[in-house]
C-alpha cells in the first residue's frame, strides 16, 4: 500500500545519514534526503488523487497491531494504523509540499556546515514523526509522532550545541511543551476511561452518539467529555505555543531557519490546531471549551501581536507573528469555523515558510546579523529577497486577493454569529488584523528602506535551486487560497448544530477587508523616521526604544519572568535545599547514633593501663561504699 | 608482751596498699610501678601476718612467704620486661605502651 | 532439571574462571561470556520446546523439580517458572551478557574472583525467579546478595567500602523481616493443616484471615520494598549505584531491581491478594511520591550515575504503583516496565561506564559537548536518556503507558499526579543528555569501539522491539 509506505521514504534516508554521517559528501547526503522528500511528495500526490476518486473520501491502511488495551467492557486494539482522510490529506501536503521544498532550501543553505548531514537527518526524521502524527488513526500513535516532532524540534534548535543559549532553548522548547504533552495524555487517559477506545473515528462516533439519544449524554459523561476537551487542549496550546505554554516559541528561533521555518512556523506548530481539528466531534460536545479554545487564540493573538511591535529580532518577529496567526487558527476552531482554521492553517505555512526562508538568505546575505536595526535599505541591495518579502507580509496582512486573505476572511466572517466566538471575539480579531499590519510595516520599513545601517557588503546567495523554491513559495502564498478545500465531509458533524442567530450588521465585511489598510496608513506616518532617511547632520543610526514598556513588550509581556519565578526557581530551589535526600539523611541518623556510642565508648577504651587501674580501683571503693551503705 | 590490736595492723595494711596503688597509678616510670607494686603485695603481707598472729595460726605466715615468692617473681618477670621495653622504646613511660587502645 | 544444571554450571564456570585467571591471564572473561552465552541458549531451547508441549505451557506455574532437602522442617528444593519469570530470566541472561562485555577492561584487578562474584550473583537471580519453596527463595535471595556486596566492595569506586555496607545492611535488615514472615506463614500452615510446610503452591491454598495477613503480607512487602527500591527507604540504591563498577549498576538497575517487583508480585500480590487490596492507597501513595520525588532528586544531582540511579527510583515507582492497581492493563504495563527500566538503566550505566573510562570522572561539570568527538555515543544517549522521559517508540513509553491506562481506571488520582512524573523525566533527561553531550566541548573523547557498539545496539534494538512491537512481551497474559 502507497499510504502505508509515506512515512518511510524519509525515515530510510534518516537511516542512511545518520549511519554514514560524516562519511557522505555534501552532494550524496543532499541527494539522498531531498530525492526522499521528493518521493514523498510524489506519493502523497498519487495519494490524494487516490483519495478523491474513492467513495468516502477516506483511506485506512493497518500497518501492525501495537498493543491491547482493556477496560472493564471490552478489549480495544491499538494499532499502527494509518488514516487518511480530507483533513490529514490537507497536512499531508502541506508536510511533504512546504517541506520539500525547505529541504531544497535547506539542503543550499546548511551546505558549508560541517554537520550536514545530521541536520538533514533530523529533517527527515521530522517529516517522518509529523507524517505519522497526521496520518494516526489513533490517539496513541498521534501521541507518538507529536512526542517524535517534539524531539526533532528539541535537536534542530538545538543544533549548534556548542552555544550555551542555543542548548537552554532547546531544554526550555522541550520542556515546556512536554507540560501540555502531559496535561494531553491525562486526556488521553479520560478518554479511554469515557470511551474504551483509542481510534479517533470510533470515539467522534460514539461521542456524538452519545449526545444523540433523548435523555443527551449522562452527566458524568458530559463532565468527562468538557475534561477531555479541556486537556487535550492543554496539549495543543503547548506545541502550538499558544497561552500560557507559549513562551518557549521565541527562544526556539536559536535554531537555523530552515528549521524556524519548517517547523515553527509551517508544520509543528500548526500540530495543536490539527489535533483540534481532528477531534472536534469531542470539541463540539464541550461548548464551553470551544469557548476557551476562542478566547485563548484571542488573546495569544493580541499578546503576540503587541510583542511583534517591540521585537528587533527579525526572526524573533516572524516567532511572534507565527503565534499571532495560530491564534487566528484557534480562534477559527473555537468559534466552530473548522474548515477556515485548516484552511489558514494551509495557507499560514506556505507564506510564513516564505517569510522566513527569505529571512533567512537576507540573514545569510548580511553576514548572519539578525538585528533590524543593523539592517536597512535592503530593497536596493537586495532585490530579489524584497519583493518575495513584500509578497509574503501582503499575505500575512491579509491584503485582498492573497492566499492569506481568503483564510483571514474567512475565519473573520464566521466569528460575529458564532455560538462560542461573538462580536467581542470578532472585534478582537480585527484590532489582530491591525496589529499585524502595523508590526509587518514596521519589519518592511526597518529591514528594507531607510539607510542601510551595516558596513559589510552583502553577499546574496545566486543558486538558482535556492531562488526557485522561494519563487514557488510566494506563487503558493499569493495563489494559494485559491486552492478548493473542501473538508464538509470531515467536518459533517457541524452540520447538525443549529444555526446562528445573531444578525450581522452590514458593515463587517467592509471593516474587515480595510482593516489592514488603516494599519499601513498609520505606520506610514508613525514609522516615518524608520523608512526614510534621516535628515543630514542628524544621527545616522537609530535605535531601539529602550523605554521599560517596550522591553516589557519585547520580552513577551514578562511571562518568562513569570515562570521562572513561580515554577523554575521554586524547583530548583527545592532540589537544591533537599540535594541529600532528606530520607536518607533521617535513616542515616540510626546510623550516626550507633556511631556516636562507638565513639563514646572508644574513649573509654584509651589503652592506658594507668587509667584501667584507676578505674578499677575506683569501681571497688564505690561497690565497697555501697555495700556498707 | 603487749598485743597490737589487729585494727593497726589493718590501718597500716590498707595505708600501704592505698600509697602503693597511688603509685601504680599516678606513677608514670614502669620501675616505680613496679616498685609500688611490691609495696601493695608487702601491704597485703602485713595485713595477712596480723591476722595470723591474731588467731594464732601458721596459715598467715604461710601465705606471707607465698605472697614473698611471687613478689620475687613477678620482679624478676617485670624487670626483664623493664630491660626489654628499655631496649625497643628507650624509655620506661608506661604510657607508650598503649596498643590495645580500641 | 534443566534449570538446576543451569545454576549449578553457573556456579562451575565461575569457579572454574577464578583457578584459570591464575594461570592463563584473561581467560576469565571469555570463559564468563562462552558460558553466559551457552547457557542462555540451552535455557531458551528449554523453554521453546516445552512450551510446543500440549498443555498450556507457561501460562501458570509449571513446577519443574521437587525434592525433600530439610527434611525436619519439610523444606524442598522445588523450583517452577512460569511467563514471568521466563521473562525476567531472559532479561538477567541478556543483561548478564551486557554486564561481561562492559567490565571487558574496566575490571583489573582480581579479575577471576570478579567473574566468579558475577557469575554466582546471576544464578542467585535466576534462583530467585524460580523458587518457589519459600525457604529456597529465601536462600538464593542471600545468595545473590553477598557477591553483589563483594562486587561493591571490592571493585567500586572511592567510597565503595561504605556503600557495599549500605546496600548489605539495607537488604539484610528488610530480608530478615521477610524471613519472619516465612516462618510465620510456614507456621500458619502448620496450625491450619497440621503440617508445617513453606511450598509456594501449598500457601496458595491457605486461608488466613485478614488481620493475621495484613502483618504477614507487611513482611514480605517491606522486603520487596527496599529491593525495589521505594521511597522512603530508597536511600541505598544511590550509593550503590553510584559506588558500584559499571556492570555492577548495569546488574542492579537492571535485574536485581526487578526481584522486588517480581516478589510484589509473586509473594504479595497473589499470596496475600485482600491484605494487598486492603495496603493498595499506602503503596500507591508510596509509588507516586517515589515517581515525583525520584524525578525530583535526579534533578538535583550533580553526579551522571547517581542521577540515573534516582531516575530509577522514579520508574520502579510506575511498577509498583502499577501492581497495586490490580487490574490487567496495569500489570501488563508493569511487566513491560520492568523489562524497558531494566534495559534502559542498564544501557545509561553503561554509558556512564563509557564515560568515566575515557575522562575518570562522573561528575556533569566535568562533561560536555562530547557530541562533537564522538557522535555515536551522543546518538546513543540520547536515544536511551529518551527511554528513559518515555519517548513513545520506546519499551518504556508502552510500559508506562500502558500502566497508566490501568491506574486511571481504578485510581485517577494517583495516575495524574504519577503522570507530572513524565515532566520530571523530560527535565532530568534533558538535564542527564544536554550537560554531558551537548555546550561547548570541554575535550575530545574517542567514539564507541566495536565492543561498545555491540552492547548500544544491542540494548537499543531490544527497546525499538519492544516499544514498536510490544506483542513480543504482551503475548504472554502473565497469569492475570
Amino acid at each position: 500500500m502507497l499510504l502505508a509506505s509515506l512515512p518511510f521514504y524519509p525515515l530510510v534516508s534518516f537511516l542512511l545519514l545518520i549511519v554514514f554521517g560524516k562519511k557522505l559528501s555534501w552532494q550524496l547526503a543532499a541527494i539522498i534526503s531531498v530525492s526522499s522528500m521528493a518521493l514523498t511528495v510524489l506519493v502523497s500526490v498519487i495519494l490524494l488523487f487516490e483519495l478523491s476518486v474513492s467513495q468516502n473520501q477516506v483511506m485506512t491502511v493497518n500497518l501492525w497491531h501495537w498493543f491491547d488495551l482493556t477496560n472493564q467492557l471490552a478489549t480495544s486494539e491499538v494499532n499502527i494504523r494509518f488514516y487518511l482522510d480530507g483533513l490529514s490529506a490537507v497536512m499531508i501536503s502541506v508536510v511533504t509540499g512546504v517541506g520539500f521544498l525547505i529541504h531544497l532550501f535547506a539542503a543550499i543553505y546548511m551546505k558549508a556546515d560541517v554537520n550536514f548531514s545530521r541536520f538533514m537527518a533530523y529533517m527527515n526524521l521530522f517529516i517522518v514523526a509529523m507524517l505519522i502524527l497526521v496520518l494516526a488513526d489513533n490517539l496513541v500513535l498521534l501521541y507518538l509522532g507529536w512526542e517524535g516532532v517534539g524531539l526533532c524540534s528539541f535537536l534542530l534548535i538545538g543544533f549548534w550545541y556548542q552555544e550555551k543559549s542555543n542548548v537552554l532553548a532547546a531544554r526550555k522548547a522541550f520542556i515546556v511543551t512536554r507540560i501540555g504533552d502531559t496535561s494531553m495524555a491525562i486526556g488521553l487517559l479520560l478518554l479511554f476511561n469515557t470511551f474504551g477506545e483509542f481510534n479517533i473515528a470510533t470515539v467522534t462516533t460514539l461521542a456524538q452518539q452519545a449526545n444523540n439519544i433523548a435523555a443527551g449524554p449522562s452527566a458524568e459523561q458530559a463532565n468527562n467529555i468538557y475534561w477531555i476537551a479541556l486537556l487535550l487542549l492543554g496539549g495543543a496550546v503547548g506545541k502550538s505555543a499558544q497561552l500560557p505554554l507559549q513562551t518557549w516559541l521565541p527562544d526556539a528561533m536559536a535554531g537555523p531557519t530552515p528549521v524556524s521555518a519548517l517547523i515553527h512556523a509551517a508544520t509543528m506548530v500548526t500540530a495543536g490546531v490539527y489535533l483540534i481539528a481532528r477531534m472536534h466531534g469531542i470539541f463540539l460536545l464541550a461548548p464551553e471549551v470551544m469557548n476557551y479554545v476562542a478566547w485563548l487564540g484571542a488573546l495569544t493573538l493580541l499578546l503576540a501581536g503587541v510583542a511583534a511591535l517591540a521585537q528587533t529580532d527579525i526572526k524573533r518577529v516572524l516567532a511572534y507573528s507565527t503565534m499571532s496567526q495560530i491564534g487566528y487558527m484557534m480562534l477559527a476552531l473555537g468559534a466552530g469555523a473548522w474548515s477556515a482554521g485548516v484552511f489558514h492553517l494551509m495557507t499560514h505555512a506556505f507564506f510564513k515558510a516564505l517569510l522566513f526562508l527569505t529571512a533567512g538568505a537576507v540573514i545569510y546575505a548580511l553576514h548572519h546579523q539578525q538585528n533590524l536595526f543593523k539592517m536597512g535599505d535592503l530593497w536596493k541591495k537586495l532585490p530579489f529577497e524584497s519583493s518575495l518579502f513584500v509578497v509574503g507580509l501582503i499575505c500575512l496582512m491579509a491584503l485582498p486577493g492573497t492566499s492569506g486573505f481568503f483564510s483571514k476572511e474567512a475565519i473573520i466572517a464566521q466569528l460575529w454569529s458564532s455560538n462560542t466566538a461573538g462580536p467581542l471575539l470578532w472585534w478582537c480579531a480585527i484590532l489582530g488584523a491591525l496589529l499585524t499590519s502595523i508590526y509587518s510595516c514596521r519589519l518592511f520599513f526597518l529591514a528594507f528602506l531607510g539607510t542601510a545601517r551595516f558596513t559589510k557588503k552583502t553577499h546574496s546567495e545566486k543558486s538558482t535551486l535556492l531562488r526557485s523554491t522561494l519563487i514557488v513559495l510566494a506563487l503558493l502564498s499569493l495563489f494559494g487560497g485559491l486552492i478548493p478545500l473542501d473538508l464538509s465531509l470531515v467536518f459533517s458533524a457541524l452540520n447538525e448544530r443549529p444555526l446562528a442567530q445573531l444578525d450581522e450588521p452590514s458593515w463587517l465585511h467592509s471593516i474587515a477587508i480595510i482593516t489592514p489598510f488603516i494599519g499601513i496608513l498609520f505606520s506610514w506616518f508613525y514609522f516615518k523616521h524608520y523608512r526614510t532617511a534621516p535628515i543630514k547632520g542628524t544621527e545616522h543610526d537609530i535605535q531601539p526604544s529602550d523605554s521599560k514598556l517596550v522591553v516589557f513588550c519585547r520580552q513577551g509581556l514578562g511571562f518568562d519572568a513569570l515562570y521562572n519565578a513561580l515554577l523554575v526557581k521554586p524547583y530548583q530551589w527545592l532540589a537544591a535545599v533537599n540535594k541529600y535526600d532528606i530520607f536518607d539523611q533521617i535513616i542515616m541518623l540510626n546510623a550516626w547514633y550507633v556511631s556516636l556510642w562507638h565513639e563514646a565508648l572508644l574513649l573509654v577504651q584509651n589503652g592506658s593501663l594507668r587509667w584501667y587501674l584507676a578505674a578499677f580501683g575506683l569501681a571497688i571503693i564505690l561497690l565497697l561504699g555501697v555495700s556498707f551503705l | 608482751m603487749t598485743t597490737i590490736p589487729l585494727f593497726h595492723v589493718l590501718i597500716l595494711s590498707s595505708l600501704l596498699f592505698v600509697i602503693g596503688f597511688i603509685g601504680v597509678v599516678a606513677r608514670k616510670n614502669t620501675l616505680f610501678i613496679l616498685m609500688s607494686l611490691e609495696i601493695m603485695l608487702n601491704a597485703v603481707g602485713v595485713a595477712f601476718i596480723g591476722a595470723g598472729s591474731v588467731w594464732q595460726q601458721a596459715d598467715g605466715q604461710v601465705m606471707f612467704i607465698l605472697i614473698l615468692t611471687l613478689a620475687a617473681v613477678e620482679a624478676a618477670v617485670g624487670l626483664a620486661l623493664l630491660i626489654r621495653m628499655q631496649k625497643k622504646y628507650r624509655s620506661l613511660d608506661i604510657d607508650l605502651l598503649n596498643q590495645m587502645k580500641g | 532439571m534443566t534449570l538446576t544444571v543451569i545454576m549449578l554450571a553457573l556456579l562451575m564456570a565461575g569457579a572454574l574462571a577464578w583457578r584459570t585467571e591464575k594461570y592463563w591471564q584473561g581467560s576469565a572473561k571469555w570463559l564468563a561470556l562462552i558460558s553466559l552465552a551457552l547457557l542462555a541458549t540451552v535455557f531458551a531451547v528449554f523453554v521453546m520446546s516445552h512450551e510446543i508441549k500440549p498443555n498450556d505451557g507457561f501460562a501458570h506455574l509449571q513446577v519443574l523439580s521437587r525434592v525433600d532437602w530439610i527434611k525436619t522442617f519439610n523444606i524442598q528444593y522445588s523450583i517452577a517458572i512460569d511467563q514471568l519469570s521466563i521473562v525476567l530470566i531472559a532479561l538477567t541472561w541478556l543483561l548478564g551478557i551486557i554486564c561481561v562485555l562492559v567490565s571487558w577492561h574496566e575490571i583489573q584487578r582480581h579479575v577471576g574472583f570478579y567473574y566468579f562474584n558475577l557469575l554466582l550473583t546471576i544464578a542467585g537471580i535466576i534462583g530467585v525467579f524460580v523458587a518457589v519453596d519459600m525457604f529456597l527463595f529465601f536462600f538464593f535471595w542471600e545468595v545473590m546478595l553477598l557477591p553483589m556486596t563483594a562486587i561493591i566492595a571490592i571493585w567500586g569506586h572511592e567510597k565503595r567500602q561504605f556503600a557495599a555496607l549500605k546496600f548489605f545492611i539495607f537488604t539484610q535488615v528488610s530480608s530478615l523481616l521477610m524471613l519472619v514472615a516465612i516462618i510465620a506463614t510456614g507456621y500458619f500452615h502448620l496450625l491450619q493443616t497440621g503440617q508445617l510446610s513453606f511450598y509456594y503452591l501449598d500457601w496458595l491454598l491457605l486461608d488466613i484471615p485478614l488481620e493475621i495477613s495484613q502483618y504477614l503480607m507487611l513482611g514480605f512487602f517491606i522486603a520487596f520494598a527496599v529491593k525495589l527500591p521505594s521511597v522512603p527507604v530508597h536511600s541505598w540504591l544511590p550509593d550503590a549505584h553510584t559506588q558500584a563498577p559499571t556492570a555492577g549498576s548495569v546488574l542492579l538497575a537492571g535485574v536485581l531491581l526487578k526481584t522486588g517487583a517480581y516478589g510484589l508480585i509473586r509473594f504479595v500480590i497473589f499470596l496475600f491478594p485482600q491484605a494487598s487490596e486492603q495496603f493498595a492507597p499506602i503503596a500507591a501513595t508510596l509509588a507516586v511520591v517515589s515517581i515525583v520525588y525520584g524525578a525530583k532528586m535526579a534533578f538535583a544531582q550533580q553526579d551522571f550515575k547517581r542521577l540515573v540511579a534516582y531516575s530509577s527510583i522514579s520508574h520502579m515507582g510506575f511498577v509498583m504503583l502499577a501492581l497495586f492497581a490490580f487490574n490487567s492493563n496495569a500489570y501488563q504495563g508493569a511487566i513491560v516496565t520492568m523489562v524497558a527500566h531494566g534495559l534502559s538503566s542498564a544501557a545509561l550505566f553503561a554509558m556512564a561506564g563509557m564515560i568515566y573510562q575515557r575522562i575518570h570522572s562522573r561528575d556533569l561539570a566535568d562533561m560536555g559537548g562530547f557530541w562533537q568527538s564522538a557522535p555515536r555515543m551522543g546518538g546513543f544517549a540520547l536515544a536511551f536518556a529518551g527511554a528513559a522521559f518515555g519517548l513513545p517508540g520506546l519499551a518504556n513509553f508502552i510500559g508506562e503507558f500502558v500502566s497508566l491506562v490501568g491506574v486511571f481506571q481504578v485510581m485517577p488520582e494517583f495516575a495524574i499526579i504519577a503522570a507530572f512524573g513524565l515532566i520530571g523525566s523530560a527535565i532530568y533527561g534533558m538535564v542527564l543528555f544536554q550537560s554531558s553531550f551537548q555546550g561547548t566541548p570541554k575535550r575530545d573523547i574517542i567514539d564507541l569501539q566495536s565492543r561498545e557498539l555491540i552492547i548500544c545496539g544491542s540494548l537499543l534494538l531490544t527497546l525499538l522491539a519492544i516499544g514498536l512491537y510490544p506483542t513480543l512481551l504482551l503475548k504472554f497474559s502473565f497469569g492475570v
